[in-house]
């Protein structure tokens, strides 16, 4: 069985970090399979993991009382999910939910950020690619708001 | 006494097809959307054997006391001997259209404008990237590809609608993903938990797409700001300005580059266009002045 450290050396995300920071941040993680229908994360629960999906698909989406679960995006293999995990509170703000077996490393987001304080190149180096994902997900998203094939 | 003079013709020879309508008979229609609906038609008259058209053209279509809409042809250029159409209703002659019924007639105009590059792209990558009803347009260009698979490197296929409701040509784009020598991906804006394909835009969908940057020409087509971002997403990955070909859309009338209500900067999106190469037209493509 593959190492976390070496699952996350060939994710994406994580492409080209020193050796030493993936020992460090493969420290904080573990293997974890959900089935189709099970959650990921929920919305107002605290967020405990971050995760990078190894294989599988997970729907990110807004409940409404009225409309049920609306999917917002897509979070597929290659893609990590979970970007509050930096930010007080700390809680989800939406739910997340594997649309068939799905595999991922999920990450303690509480000692990935105490190695983060204790390491600042590490903390910097995690920053980078977080800063990019954001930015990313923030070009997306008003890509949706804009309604592009709107007449 | 005066004397006979012999009349000049009145009309180019080239003019049936391209300035006078010719006569085509609806053979079917087919809902696609809520507001899109596919034509296809047959000459009305036995002199017409054919339409042959280049993947990427235009035809006008006549609503016959309406007006006229310049739309382009979706079905397969080897198959010339019925047209298609792929038509959104929106103004009176698109509505009026997009209402006919098998038997009704309607006006045709053209082939008009250029095509995609198919046959240059022979021996390259080919990666199409459309979004709403900018797959009819490149529609014609797959077929092409598809007839001649094995004349391309890696054939990737990116299609993007707002909801699962929106998605044009459903049926063929499930046949085309059945096909183990292509890859199709198909991502919506926005959807119920029933859908169980990808929600994302279309650029954020472009980094599965695999290809070889610097042997890979993109064909690309969908509104303005959905071209843009698509635009610099091919370009971050590599890919060539001049091997990006886009199809523009703007306010055609004669087909002909004659009465300017299409210009763009320096060219004539009838005439010159609707198919670009990127640099050709990047001065002025989405420019908020024009």
């Amino acid at each position: 069985m593959e190492t976390i450290e070496a699952l996350l050396a060939a994710h994406p995300f994580f492409q080209g970090m020193s050796p030493q920071h993936l020992a460090a941040v493969a420290g904080c993680g573990r293997r974890v399979d959900f089935k189709a229908g099970d959650f990921l994360c929920r919305e107002a629960e605290e967020a405990l993991d971050f995760y990078a999906i190894l294989s599988g698909s997970v729907s990110v989406e807004i409940f409404s009382a009225r409309r049920g679960p609306l999917t917002t995006a897509t979070v597929e293999d290659g893609e990590v999910l979970g970007w509050l995990w930096f930010e007080k509170p700390f809680h989800w703000h939406l739910d997340a939910r594997a649309r068939q077996v799905t595999r991922a490393v999920a990450l303690d987001v509480g000692m990935l950020r105490s190695r983060c304080e204790a390491d600042h190149d590490l903390g910097y180096e995690f920053m980078k690619r977080y800063a990019h994902h954001l930015a990313v997900q923030f070009r997306v998203t008003k890509l949706q708001l804009v309604d592009m094939y709107g007449t | 006494m005066a004397l006979e003079v012999e009349k000049p013709a009145c009309q180019p020879p080239e003019a049936n097809g391209r300035l006078l309508p010719q006569l085509f008979r609806v053979e079917s229609r087919r809902r696609e959307t809520a507001d899109t609906f596919t034509l296809t038609l047959a000459p009305a008259g036995s002199d017409i054997q054919g339409w042959p058209f280049g993947a990427g053209q235009f035809n006008m279509l006549t609503a016959f006391g309406i007006g006229e809409v310049p739309i382009s042809i979706s079905g397969d250029p080897a198959e010339p001997r019925r047209l298609i159409h792929t038509i959104r209703a929106v103004g009176a002659a698109t509505r009026t259209l997009c209402r006919s019924a098998p038997g009704d007639i309607i006006g045709v105009r053209g082939p008009f404008g250029t095509s995609w590059p198919v046959t240059e792209a022979e021996g390259r990558d080919l990666v199409i990237v459309a979004g709403g009803l900018g797959l009819a347009p490149v529609r014609p260009a797959i077929y092409h590809a598809l007839a001649q698979r094995s004349a391309y490197g890696s054939v990737e296929l990116i299609y993007g609608a707002r909801t699962p409701r929106d998605i044009l040509y459903y049926h063929e784009l499930e046949r085309w993903r059945g096909r183990f020598d292509v890859r199709v991906h198909v991502t919506v804006d926005s959807a119920s938990a029933e859908w169980r394909g990808r929600v994302g835009v279309v650029t954020k969908v472009m980094a599965q797409a695999r290809f070889d940057a610097s042997h890979t020409t993109a064909l690309v087509c969908g509104p303005g700001m959905m071209m843009r971002f698509t635009v610099q997403e091919l370009l971050s990955r590599g890919v060539s300005a001049d091997q990006i070909f886009v199809s523009l859309e703007r306010n055609m009338q004669c087909g002909m580059g004659l009465c300017g209500h299409c210009q763009l900067g320096p060219v004539f999106i009838c005439k010159d266009g609707p198919v670009f190469p990127y640099n050709r037209v990047k001065d002025w493509f989405e420019k908020r002045e024009v």
